[in-house]
């Protein structure tokens, strides 16, 4: 019974993977690409170890920004504004972390609580507008993220803050080495696995006894269910509202870290700022389960990783973005065609045994 | 009889769940122009046969004829347009909306691309007189009360041009004299030569308003019964239902203790325009006694108890044995030992996307079984909520389906037993046994009755007279928001309340 439940949920997301390559293979084929050469190349770069190693990283962003986003979603709070909290949070950390001169695990610690402080801010805004004001948090979080863009682009350009880094291109101080979390080397002599890929793996298994375990997790997804059931079974609404909006935000604080204290050391102005409309998505094809959530990102970040690839076919290389779309497309709807059918072979299965049954009386 | 031609006829109908068969080769034949009432207990299949029939759910095997012809509903829509309509057990209006606008959604009146509504209004005013269905349409739906939004229900039904009314426990919350108003009705529409089917667990009303009778058992019709021409009792239909003898409960003697468990003085609940929806009541319950509160629905009753649950807020002053817990949260309320049954299931009582032994938590979230310090114990949780199921025989495969599942007696069944559980001091419930078949309304009484000997305090407010009268050792009537006078339910017999309720008794 479990393990069917299991098989079938994974069913879905193979549909998806099916599916998206299919109509893929048919734009190769339109665009006059060889379908073989393309798929083999990607596959065999994907799975190189430095192609692996770089995807597990890019992984752990996508991941922890997903499980941001997810966290809002079991309650149906819709936090779009993970872009702006991770950004603002990022800077915030290299600012302080290029500041301190404390032994790593000192350091690190306090660079992340400063991450995490500053998401759940900015966050936090979103929720006393909604629960003061009654304003939607899709749209808050959407203007703030446009909003920690300006602040940040304000920052770097006209205060002290900027400087003239090393990669010629203005953003702030370099973080001295003892604040780095930089990583091991474990699948490709040459490439680092970040330090925070395990604590993503940690916040992840957090995650999961947060929700399933505890008696904040039964309240949050009790909101979720049903907000005027929650309510008479004694949740505060506007309390779960600001708690919910808080953590989700101090998650999203962490997106940035793994790359600010595992690669570029700095906050400048090429840092990444769309992590968290990819974590939106991930967060949909993992079904806000972690462990799907973790599957998802994986395979969001083998396709970035193996993009490259395409271009060295000939190919443009948007063909990935092409995938990504279809497949988060055919794994909401093949998640919904799948429960239908196991409804009725669940049905036909029980009636046929019930039928036994009576006819054995 | 042969003249009489079918309105309806069901023949060989299947419906499987997972884990249940819902109907196993029912056949149904209804007479046009009668009224003919289904009856069963929860989880018969009443309800599922219902929403075929609507075109809502799709029947496994089985053929739908309606008027001689054989038909195939993929929609409600199919249904409707063959002159069907059908009023849910749980309704299904948009709170936010006029009434008018309310009976037109969905089949708006167009003039050109603009919604012509002096044309509707026209129409269903006329509707409206011709069958004796008093309502005003500019009133927004959320400002009124049961009664008037099951004839509302039933205009929006007619508006669309039925035929074939389908009233799913339609009485399941009026009191007497709205009972007696949907009744004369239904019996004006008869005269009109519409057909009525009319689900009802309340089986003297059925018995009084019905041509004809079938019952259901486990899925399959056992039997069809004609009231005018066969003499039949409740009790002889409830033994049909059931298949064997009804249980009878035993009644207990005097239980009340000196402990006043619950104090409310000067209680107020204001609408948003500041005008009093409670008005300054006060009483008090004492350990092992059960206050009765009677009243037309909309009276004020749904705000009395969600103040006392700390879910509204109110002026006034509560104590709960020595504490006073006026200004305490509703989580406060529930652990200090306060079980709760909304009046509306679905919105306050039950996580309908959930499994039954995560509603077993649902408002008991913070104490064993279902957790310990800031944990969860899902196992211990699991194993109560098979208790649950069988001391109150919720009928129900496993406790791993969704709450949406169970049928409507059963998912109240639930939510009894769940506030039952842990030895609550107070009970703050209404209408606990809405929708329960005779036989599971019997148990849940003597549940209650049980409780109270050990100590259990009631508020009860009920729809159902009989059950105010035969559980209550003291009953206040409510009539806008106030207690205009009380009732001893020794004495009183259920005309007499009902008058009073209505504010006719209060001259004498
Ligand atoms: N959507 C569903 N999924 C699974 N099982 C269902 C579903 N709807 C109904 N059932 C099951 O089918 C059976 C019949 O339910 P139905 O609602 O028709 O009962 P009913 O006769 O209307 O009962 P009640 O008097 O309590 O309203 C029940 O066992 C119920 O649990
Ligand atoms: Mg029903």
């Amino acid at each position: 019974m479990n393990l069917r439940r299991i098989g079938t949920s994974l069913i879905a997301p193979a549909i998806g993977l099916f599916v998206s390559l299919a109509v893929t293979a048919v734009i190769l084929v339109a665009i006059g690409a060889s379908v073989s050469t393309v798929f083999s190349s990607m596959w065999n770069y994907g799975t190189s170890p430095r192609a692996m190693s770089l995807m597990l990283n890019l992984a752990t962003i996508y991941f922890l920004s997903a499980l941001a986003v997810s966290i809002g979603f079991k309650m149906n709070l819709f936090n779009i504004g993970v872009n702006g909290q991770y950004v603002l949070a990022a800077l915030a950390a290299a600012v302080v972390a290029s500041n301190l001169t404390l032994p790593k695990v000192a350091s690190v610690s306090i660079t992340i609580f400063v991450a995490m402080f500053v998401g759940a801010a900015w966050a936090g805004i979103s929720a006393w507008l909604k629960v003061a004001r009654g304003v939607s948090e899709v749209i808050s979080t959407i203007m703030l993220n446009f909003i920690a863009i300006g602040i940040i682009s304000y920052i770097i350009v006209r205060t002290p803050i900027g400087t003239e880094t090393s990669l010629n291109i203005r953003g702030t101080k370099a973080i001295p080495e003892t604040g780095m979390l930089r990583g091991i080397a474990f699948i490709d002599p040459g490439t680092q696995i970040y330090g925070f890929f395990f604590i993503a793996i940690f916040i992840g298994v957090a995650y999961w006894f947060l929700l399933n375990r505890t008696r904040f997790g039964f309240d949050l997804r009790a909101t979720g269910k049903s907000a005027t059931a929650a309510r008479t079974s004694g949740v505060q609404s506007n309390r779960m509202i600001y708690v919910t909006m808080l953590l989700s935000g101090a998650v999203a604080g962490l997106v940035g870290l793994p790359y600010l204290l595992g690669d570029t050391g700095s906050y400048t102005l090429q840092f990444p700022t769309d992590w968290g409309f990819i974590g939106i998505a991930i967060a949909l094809l993992g079904r806000n389960n972690p462990l799907g959530i973790a599957l998802g990102a994986i395979l969001w970040a083998f396709l970035d990783i193996s993009s490259g690839q395409l271009v060295l076919e000939g190919v443009p290389r948007e063909i990935s973005t092409i995938m990504q779309g279809l497949i988060v497309i055919v794994v909401v709807i093949s998640y919904e065609v799948v429960r239908r059918y196991q409804v009725k072979s669940e049905q036909t299965s029980v009636a046929k045994a019930l039928a036994k049954q009576e006819a054995s009386v | 009889m042969s003249q009489s031609a079918l309105a309806v006829e069901l023949k060989g109908i299947w419906k499987r769940f997972p884990g249940v068969i819902a109907n196993s080769d029912i056949n149904l034949k209804v007479t046009s122009g009668t009224v003919h009432a289904i009856v069963g207990e929860n989880g018969a299949g009443k309800s599922t046969l219902m929403k075929i029939l609507y075109g809502m759910q799709k029947a496994d095997e089985g053929t739908i004829s309606i008027n001689g012809s054989d038909l195939v509903f993929n929609s409600p829509s199919d249904a409707i347009d063959s002159g069907i309509g059908m009023v849910h057990q749980h309704f299904m209006l948009a709170d936010n909306f006029t009434v008018l606008e309310n009976i037109v959604l969905g089949s708006e009146p167009k003039n050109g691309i603009r919604l012509d509504f002096a044309k509707a209004r026209k129409q269903i005013s006329d509707i409206a007189a011709e069958n004796g269905l008093a309502v005003d349409p500019d009133v927004l739906v959320s400002e009124l009360g049961v009664g008037d939004r099951q004839r509302i229900e039933i205009l929006k039904v007619l508006y669309r041009g039925a035929k074939i009314l389908i009233l799913d426990e339609p009485t399941a919350v009026l009191v007497p004299h709205e009972v007696d108003e949907l009744f004369n009705t239904l019996r004006d529409l008869k005269k009109e030569g519409l057909t009525v089917i009319f689900i009802s667990h309340k089986l003297d009303e059925v018995l009084s308003i019905a041509d004809e009778i079938t019952v259901i058992r486990q899925g399959t019709t056992v039997g069809s019964v004609n009231p005018h021409t066969q003499n039949v009792s409740a009790r002889d239909l409830a033994e049909m239902m059931v298949g064997n003898e009804l249980p009878t409960p035993d009644a207990v003697g005097d239980t009340i203790q000196d402990e006043v468990v619950l104090k409310v003085e000067n209680l107020s609940v204001f609408a948003k325009g500041g005008k009093a929806i409670v008005d300054d009541i006060s009483f008090q319950i004492r350990a092992g006694e059960i206050v009765g509160i009677a009243g037309v629905e909309g009276n004020g009753q749904a705000e009395i108890l969600d103040a006392l649950m700390g879910i509204e807020s109110a002026s006034g002053r509560v104590q709960f044995k020595d504490e006073d817990i006026t200004n305490k949260s509703t989580r406060h309320r529930r652990e200090l030992g306060i079980g709760f049954i909304p009046e509306d299931r679905h919105r306050q009582a039950l996580m309908l996307e959930a499994p039954l032994w995560e509603n077993r938590m649902l408002g008991h979230q913070t104490k064993a079984p279902n957790a310990k310090g800031m944990w969860l114990t899902p196992r211990s949780a699991k194993a109560d909520t098979k208790r649950i199921v069988e001391e109150y025989d919720v009928r129900t495969p496993n406790i791993d389906v969704l709450a949406s599942a169970l049928s409507g007696g059963n998912q109240q069944k639930l939510i009894v037993g769940r506030e039952m559980s842990g030895e609550p001091k107070l009970l703050i419930a209404a209408h606990p046994t809405r929708g329960v078949d005779v036989g599971a309304q019997a148990a849940i009484w003597d549940h209650i009755r049980h409780a109270r000997q050990s100590g259990l305090a009631v508020l009860l407010v009920s729809a159902d007279l009989d059950e105010l009268i035969g559980l209550s050792d003291n009953i206040k009537i409510l009539l806008r928001g106030k207690f205009v006078a009380d009732a001893d339910p020794a004495t009183v017999t259920p005309q007499e309340l009902g008058t009073a309720m209505t504010g006719a008794g209060e001259a004498a």
